[in-house]
């Protein structure tokens, strides 16, 4: 029985994407009422966290926001401006924080997408070791550095790894994106950039990898005991032909999905890799902003952030539709 | 005392569950003992500063860079772990079950807009959305517990609506609604106590999390100023990385054995409410 190849799923699209749509705007709403509760009246708390009490400016900001208006049409001024895209000045860094944003986005993606390939090889890799041994020693160990690895905090991990690999042993620099001042162009700066990622991206997957470990052993265990597997290995063929080939492709299919729903606690623990090692990319700038009391801009990183995160599980839900065309997309 | 027995004997037969609530208790301990062993505030000068572990007799464990004693920090910051833990756990399970059984009971549009919402609270990034809530309500130990049962109670809703979800159709409740039971009779006394095993278990290992989480506020330097908290300890040692690596490393192993310990006592009590599932994991 062969599977018809089925149209493209528009439908399923259409209805995702209009989910989406509410899902940010209810997010916005929420975001608006956060910036209410802020203490004193949102113009004077970005005044005085921009660091001036200047009452032109508070002033200015009174009007830019629209305060002296009732509340609903500020929120729908609010909403106007985010559906345009435009999120506002930043005074502290003297930035429109749509610029600052967008532009900060490329080296957290290159975090991100480095990390979840870590995490996803090394928890395929060792999640299939782990099942093919189960309950001997490579399992046993590889279970328990995996059960390590989910409790510890992964900044730490990251401070720990600074320590023995760039101080200690001088393997990789201590933190940043690139030399910058050795000006390195085409391949050099690619090699440079690559050498500086190394530990930011180690940190980032230490604690997927821990899930994805458990999660893919799980998953062997419970396709290995199925009736097909007993005829591939009748039929002779090898333990890891049988493991990788026949086996993994019916226990990976949860993980598709976990990565699916991790998108948004990668982005959170971005601004703690990306604090500890200095990489410059939009969870530093959320530390920034928190530690210079930039509010406007904090919650315009935490609104875009949620944007991505509806985006990216949306294109996860059709990738797995496309590795499992049994699912039915609804 | 069937329970607590039956209880007992599968600790004793577990060994990776006896170990965690040993870890737990040892921390649990710790808590409880710090003003005893330490009367000192933790963040007193009570030595000579930068005393590598076993250098300086009042401070087994050495100071910090501004000669604050180690050990008392750890005790004191088993403090703050596990009252942000249990509390804001607390604060999302009652949260979390109330939104869960509403939507697996009832279905239907109560079932749908709660759901809605629940999805929501998951699509924004958990930790973005703890800092932003402690930018705005100020960096206080209740305002961190809020932000952490915030992002801590979908996960519990989901849970508990799937099981309200199953046992809703089952006979006994069938009969509880043809016997004239009310609504609220049969969620909390009847439906919700079969439902509790599986929020047990996950409200342990999210213990573990919102310590973790706590933890990286402070390391960040946005937990509440006037208290000594492992993550704290951890981030001022950062500055001491080079000459003196002990001050961000104790505390972090710290962490690492309460978080440890939680999770090994989330798997134990999973293998205890469902006994059978033991042999997959092949024991």
């Amino acid at each position: 029985m062969k599977p018809t190849r089925r149209p493209f799923p528009w439908v399923f699209l259409a209805k995702r994407v209009a989910y989406g749509a509410l899902a940010i705007l209810a997010i916005a709403v929420i975001n608006f009422f956060l910036l209410k509760l802020a203490p004193g009246d949102a113009a004077e708390a970005l005044a005085g966290q921009a660091g001036t009490a200047d009452p032109e400016y508070i002033a200015q900001l009174r009007a830019q926001f629209g305060l002296d208006q009732p509340l609903h049409s500020q929120l729908w001024a609010f909403l106007v401006r985010l559906a345009t895209l435009d999120l506002g000045y930043s005074y502290v860094f003297n930035e429109r924080v749509s610029t600052l944003i967008f532009s900060r986005l490329p080296a957290t993606l290159m975090l991100m997408v480095t990390a979840i390939v870590i995490a996803v090889t090394g928890g395929i890799v060792f999640g299939v070791t782990a099942a093919r041994y189960v309950n001997r020693w490579p399992d046993r160990a590889i279970s328990f550095v995996a059960l390590l690895l989910y409790g510890t905090p992964p900044y730490w991990i990251g401070l720990m790894m600074i320590l023995v690999f760039a101080v200690t042993l001088g393997w990789t620099p201590t933190s940043g994106m690139e030399n910058v001042v050795a000006f390195n162009t085409g391949w050099s700066r690619v090699v440079d950039i690559a050498h500086h990622l190394i530990l930011p991206a180690l940190t980032q997957a230490v604690f997927y990898l821990a899930i994805y470990i458990r999660l893919v052993r799980a998953g062997m265990l419970e396709v290995l005991s199925l009736e097909f597997i007993r005829v591939a290995r009748a039929k002779g063929i090898s333990e890891r032909r049988v493991s990788y080939h026949h086996a993994l492709r019916n226990a990976v299919l949860p993980l598709v999905t976990i990565v699916g729903t991790n998108v948004g606690s990668f982005l959170g623990g971005a601004v703690l890799t990306e604090t500890v090692f200095s990489w410059p990319g939009v969870g530093r700038l959320m530390f920034d902003a928190m530690f210079l009391r930039d509010l406007n801009l904090l919650l315009s990183i935490l609104v875009l952030s949620s944007l991505f995160v509806i985006i990216a599980n949306l294109i996860v839900d059709l990738l797995y539709a496309i590795i499992n065309p049994t699912v039915e997309l609804r | 005392m069937g329970r607590i027995s039956s209880f007992l004997f599968v600790v004793a037969r577990d060994w990776m569950m006896a170990l965690g609530l040993l870890l737990l208790l040892s921390v649990v301990f710790m808590a409880a003992t710090a003003q005893l062993f330490f009367p000192a505030p933790p963040d007193t000068m009570m030595g000579p500063p930068l005393q590598w572990p076993g250098q300086y007799p009042g401070a087994p464990l050495g100071t910090d860079g501004l000669g604050r004693n180690i050990l008392a920090g750890l005790f004191y910051g088993a403090r703050i772990s596990l009252l942000v833990g249990f509390v804001s756990v607390t604060v999302a399970m009652v949260f979390g079950i109330l939104v869960g059984a509403f939507a697996g009971y009832y279905g239907g549009w109560v079932d749908m807009i709660l759901m809605r919402v629940t999805e929501l609270f998951q699509t924004i990034p958990q930790f973005m959305l703890a800092i932003v809530v402690v930018a705005v309500l100020g960096p206080s130990i209740e305002v961190i517990i809020l932000s952490l049962a915030i992002v801590s109670w979908p996960a519990i809703a989901r849970l508990v609506r799937g099981e309200f979800l199953v046992l809703r159709e089952k006979a006994y409740v069938q009969g509880c609604i043809v016997v004239g039971m009310s609504d609220m009779r049969i969620i909390f006394t009847q439906i919700l106590p079969n439902a509790m095993s599986g929020v047990t278990v996950m409200s342990t290992i999210m213990i573990a999390t919102a310590i973790l989480m706590e933890s990286a506020l402070s390391f960040l330097g946005f937990g509440d100023p006037n208290v000594m908290s492992w993550g704290t300890m951890i981030g001022l040692g950062r500055n001491n990385l080079r000459d003196a690596w002990y001050i961000m490393t104790i505390p972090g192993i710290a962490l690492l054995l309460t978080a440890l310990a939680l999770n090994l006592v989330g798997d134990g009590l999973n293998d205890y409410f469902n006994p059978r599932l033991r042999s997959q994991k092949g024991q």
